[in-house]
């Protein structure tokens, strides 16, 4: 017998932006895609959010950001990760994030970006792919 | 196991991996469990319980500050429910013990309830030995929002903390058996509201009614703990049932009732991982299971021909 395992996600807002319905909407979202979704809540440090990754021991972090400051937080959160050892940890970002920024952040180690009105399913598929991909399955 | 030895040496990571490994009960578990039994029985657990929005992530978020605050480690199981159609959860307790993150003294870890029904994952005992066995000198264990039959925490805590609210209800809704009576102290936040005083009042009188089941008189408390209102008096009744449970010995008797149940749990589950495996495998269970699901037989005569077959019975065990 084989279980399939809930994917564990951590959504977080880093930064100083208020504007947390996407990273609500997407906490439920992934709830019904069946993951077990933790939501860390507003303003949070790039430091923060790993240290929460990292006891909460999550597959994926999902990164969302409506100030414009993603170019900074989203690599902080990448290189962080790295520096604790928790490469492996698939690192998802959401916003208004343009699309030259999106190659810059693609290149500094984020997997993949959504902006608004991407699907939940389209989101979820994507997690599960990058998972999957990372652990070799 | 390599794992564990970085565990017991005090690294995060690792102690993270060895509760997933638990929470996912991974072939490794008893391996796991074994190397790790011998470093247990050091911490002091708490449960925090209660209904749904009662306050109890807030509470323990002002627990921890006031351990920390004594030089005590604190280590954090949060739990929410699992949904019961996508499998998924949303977890979310953390969020109101943010101070703490950056804390190295706190570890907190969420966890979805996967199916269990007693407001905690069955796994969530096996966590608290890991966490024990890192050194943490205090761990809290919340569960989901209770109703009134989810008592699992009355197992796992050595202290348990009930908290309600002032619309909890009359004095019927304390009289009811189940979650009032698994208290050790009863709390009754967000006591700025209308109503507090009464249900106050309306569990000392219950606490006073009801069976002595020790000399341990449950306290009853009021709190507002998003203000930091009566959390020194909770910290000092916790502090007195620590030292009631020393001194008169309840705690070792507990802790031994604690380690029976736990093995009883671990034997019931293991042959009941191996039935399921051979309802899959074994041919004469799962003709039995075809003439059940049919209806050629009651479910209850089946299950007596099974259990009279001595000779298959013995067959089965061997291969356990």
């Amino acid at each position: 017998m084989v279980k399939r395992e809930s994917i564990r996600v951590l959504i977080a807002k880093p930064g100083l932006d208020g504007h947390d319905r996407g990273a609500k909407v997407l906490t439920l979202g992934l709830r019904d895609e069946g993951m077990e979704v933790i939501y860390t809540g507003l303003r949070q440090t790039p430091d923060m959010i790993v240290q929460a990754a990292i006891q909460e021991d999550v597959d994926v972090i999902g990164l969302s950001c409506l100030s414009g400051a993603h170019n900074y937080l989203f690599p902080a959160v990448v290189d962080l990760l790295k520096a604790k050892g928790a490469k492996h940890i698939v690192v998802v970002g959401g916003g208004i994030i343009p699309q030259e920024d999106v190659l810059l952040l693609k290149s500094k180690g984020v997997e993949a970006l959504f902006g608004p009105g991407a699907p939940i399913r389209q989101i979820a598929d994507c997690i599960r792919a990058a998972v999957a991909g990372k652990s070799g399955v | 196991m390599e794992l564990v030895k970085k565990m017991l040496a005090g690294s995060q990571q690792p102690l993270a991996r060895l509760i997933t490994m638990v929470e996912r009960e991974a072939p490794e578990v008893p391996e796991i469990m074994r190397q790790v039994y011998p470093h247990t029985g050091k911490a002091y657990c708490i449960g925090v319980t209660g209904p749904p929005g009662a306050g109890k992530s807030t509470l323990v978020d002002k627990l921890t500050s006031g351990f920390r605050k004594k030089g005590l480690s604190v280590g954090i199981i949060a739990v929410d429910p699992t949904s019961p159609f996508s499998g998924g959860a949303v977890l979310g307790d953390r969020i109101r013990m943010q101070q703490h993150y950056l804390d190295s003294g706190v570890f907190i870890r969420s966890m979805a309830t996967r199916g269990s029904h007693g407001g905690l994952p069955k796994t969530a005992k096996a966590v608290v030995k890991l966490l024990d066995a890192f050194g943490k000198d205090i761990i809290i264990v919340e569960t989901v929002g209770v109703g009134q039959t989810e008592l699992d925490i009355m197992e796992a805590a050595d202290t348990t903390v009930v908290v309600l609210v002032p619309e909890a209800g009359d004095a019927i809704q304390t009289m009811k058996a189940g979650l009032m009576e698994i208290a050790h102290i009863m709390v009754v936040n967000k006591a700025d509201r209308e109503g507090a005083d009464y249900l106050v009042c309306e569990l000392e009188a219950m606490v006073r009614m009801g069976p002595k089941r020790s000399d341990w008189l449950i306290p009853v408390l009021a709190t507002q703990a998003a203000f930091d209102v009566g959390i020194d008096a909770l910290m000092q009744e916790i502090e007195h049932h620590r030292v009631y449970l020393k001194t008169s010995g309840e705690l070792e008797q507990r802790r031994c009732e604690q380690r029976k149940s736990e093995f009883i749990e671990i034997v019931e589950q293991r042959i009941k991982e191996r039935l399921l495996n051979l309802v899959e495998n074994d041919g004469r269970m799962s003709a039995s299971v075809l003439r059940v699901k049919s209806g050629d037989i009651d479910p209850y005569s089946a299950a007596q021909e099974i259990l009279e077959n001595r000779e298959l019975l013995r067959e089965w065990l061997g291969k356990m």
